[in-house]
């Protein structure tokens, strides 16, 4: 397949590094303000490395963007405008509106092609006005890579069937996930691990979106639309979720206190999001010290409730370029 | 009392309801009101699992407010290699009771000191367990703990408080609170709703999942 890559974080770089390893070729790569187009797709026809006539060079884009901060001369329009087969959706999350990843997509849309999103703001925020635009096109979008990373949690339910599955809830944040790891382990208060969480790189330097839930309520949100309108028989019937539908709260305030009391009783504090065709919820729980849920350090896992199937949990790393390009490509094999 | 122990169809059907109580499926599969459907004054057998401390004469301790109330003992398993986290033993206790005896035993228990986990299939048949913080004595403590107390569906069995930074600061508390068979969830609703009001902050436990 040929792709589009737009956005060029750490996902959209790994997208492109590893994509030939997938049999996938890159004709067009795009950050914010800059992009690459591969010969005899581009306007003026001048990208594309020896090694790789038809597409774009992966090192030299991957190059670029560490030396000089940008991914090529050409204009982000252009890579939108390439002729590709997937558009590879990897700009940042953003809510309400979800602009610009949502127009993104829906260009390849219009045009018929695939798009395949690792930007969790379309899914979450305008998931109907996405089926929507899939209903009117040849093309098709999935989005593995917006729910746990590496961990194949869409694909799962979809394979279950969401008829099936009753809920779906676990760990998918996994800086939450450190954060409150490290202070049951270690006996320190917040703001002391967070500071550690940021020095390693595991949290952000504004924290909120991890910390106060929003991640792991928009992923959650996305399972709710996969279970509300996979079950149903029409989609019109289903209910759409958003992140305004979520009932969010975060770990910011968890004192030291509370996670010492719960290891006195051999249970710990987990954030958990639960997903159910009806309802949203991530909060922190009380779970056991010892039990599924209880994933240390940066660990998602997801647990899927079935109707006929009991219960499949499945751990991994929830985060990090590499792996959520694994999910990317993944769903791009899947549109083959 | 004894001579209720006839092996009538009924009562062979209550000590099944019992022992599946005693492995720990309380409220999931067991009848959530045994006694339906017999005589009100009908005694059936109930297990109740209490929580002794490792000393001596604790067990018969335990065992006289059963007498003492009109129950009458069938078993007593006696876990002595299994403590729990806090160093007490369990012990797993079976009587035939009448309905009103159960409740005046278990009062009885609870009024020597003994710790009722878990009793029969009606009371206390879901135990679960939950933090609270914020400023939890600022916002009066035992008033919270009445009130959780004063709420049908359940009552507060033990209480663990840690305010590491005094009193002024927050601080977090530890409650295991037992619920009326199928009603642990509106045990947690009533506790959700006065930390609301008294802006505390609940963890909730993630209930009907066995990690």
């Amino acid at each position: 397949m040929r792709l589009a890559v737009i956005g060029a974080g750490a996902v959209g770089r790994s997208v492109v590094e590893l994509a030939s390893e997938y049999g996938h070729e890159i004709v067009a790569v795009a950050d914010s303000s800059t992009a690459t187009v591969a010969d005899g797709s581009g306007p003026d026809g001048t990208r594309g490395g020896a090694n790789s006539p038809a597409g774009v060079d992966p090192d030299a884009v991957v190059a670029r963007k560490a030396e000089r901060g940008i991914v090529g001369d050409d204009d982000p329009e252009d890579a939108l405008a390439a002729d590709y087969d997937v558009l590879v959706e990897a700009t940042p999350t953003t809510l309400g509106d979800a602009e610009p990843g949502f127009s993104h997509v829906t260009r390849a849309l219009e045009r018929d092609r695939h798009a395949v999103l690792a930007n969790k703001g379309p899914v979450a925020e305008r998931f109907g006005d996405l089926r929507a635009a899939v209903d009117d096109s040849d093309g098709e979008i999935r989005y593995e890579a917006t729910v746990g990373g590496a961990i194949p949690a869409v694909s799962t339910v979809e394979d279950i069937e969401p008829g099936h599955v009753t809920a779906v809830r676990g760990v998918l944040n996994g800086t939450a996930n450190f954060i409150l790891t490290r202070m049951a382990a270690e006996g320190l208060d917040y703001d002391h691990v967070l500071a550690e969480a940021q020095d390693l790189g595991v949290a952000e330097a504004d924290p909120s979106f991890d910390v106060d839930g929003t991640d792991a309520a928009l992923k959650c949100v996305i399972l709710a639309n996969v279970l509300s309108f996979g079950a149903a028989d029409d989609p019109a019937d289903a209910r759409e979720f958003t992140l305004d539908d979520a009932d969010v709260s975060g770990i910011r305030d968890v004192p030291g206190s509370a996670l010492r009391l719960a290891a006195e009783d051999g249970r710990t504090v987990r954030l958990i999001g639960e997903a159910t065709g009806e309802t949203v919820r991530v909060a922190p729980r009380l779970v056991p010290e010892n039990g599924t849920l209880a994933v240390s350090g940066t660990q998602n896992i997801v647990q899927i409730e079935t109707s006929h199937a009991g219960r499949l949990n499945i751990s991994g790393r929830g985060a990090g370029g590499p792996e959520t390009a694994s999910a990317v490509l993944g769903d791009v094999g899947r549109l083959e | 009392m004894s001579d209720r122990r006839d092996g009538t169809p009924e009562a062979a059907l209550d000590a099944e309801d019992a022992a599946d109580s005693a492995d720990g499926s309380a409220g999931a599969d067991a009848d959530p009101s045994p006694d339906g459907g017999h005589a009100a004054a009908a005694p059936s057998t109930h297990t109740v699992r209490l929580e002794l401390v490792d000393e001596p004469g604790q067990l018969l301790a335990a065992l006289h407010p059963i007498a003492d109330n009109g129950g009458n003992l069938l078993s007593i398993y006696h876990e002595r290699g299994n403590k729990t986290p806090r160093g007490r033993i369990p012990v797993e206790v079976d009587f035939e009771a009448t309905p009103d005896r159960f409740e005046e035993i278990v009062e009885a228990l609870r009024s020597e000191g003994v710790n009722v986990m878990q009793a029969g299939t009606e009371r206390y048949a879901e135990e679960v367990t939950l933090l609270l913080f914020g400023h939890l004595i600022d916002t009066d403590l035992s008033d919270t703990l009445s009130r959780i107390e004063a709420c049908e569906s359940a009552s507060v069995a033990d209480v663990s408080l840690a305010a590491p930074q005094g009193t002024e600061e927050v601080s977090s508390a530890r409650l295991r609170l037992e619920a009326r068979a199928g009603e642990t969830d509106a045990a947690l609703a009533a506790v959700r709703d006065l930390a609301a009001e008294k802006e505390l902050r609940v963890v909730e436990p993630l209930t009907g999942v066995e990690a």
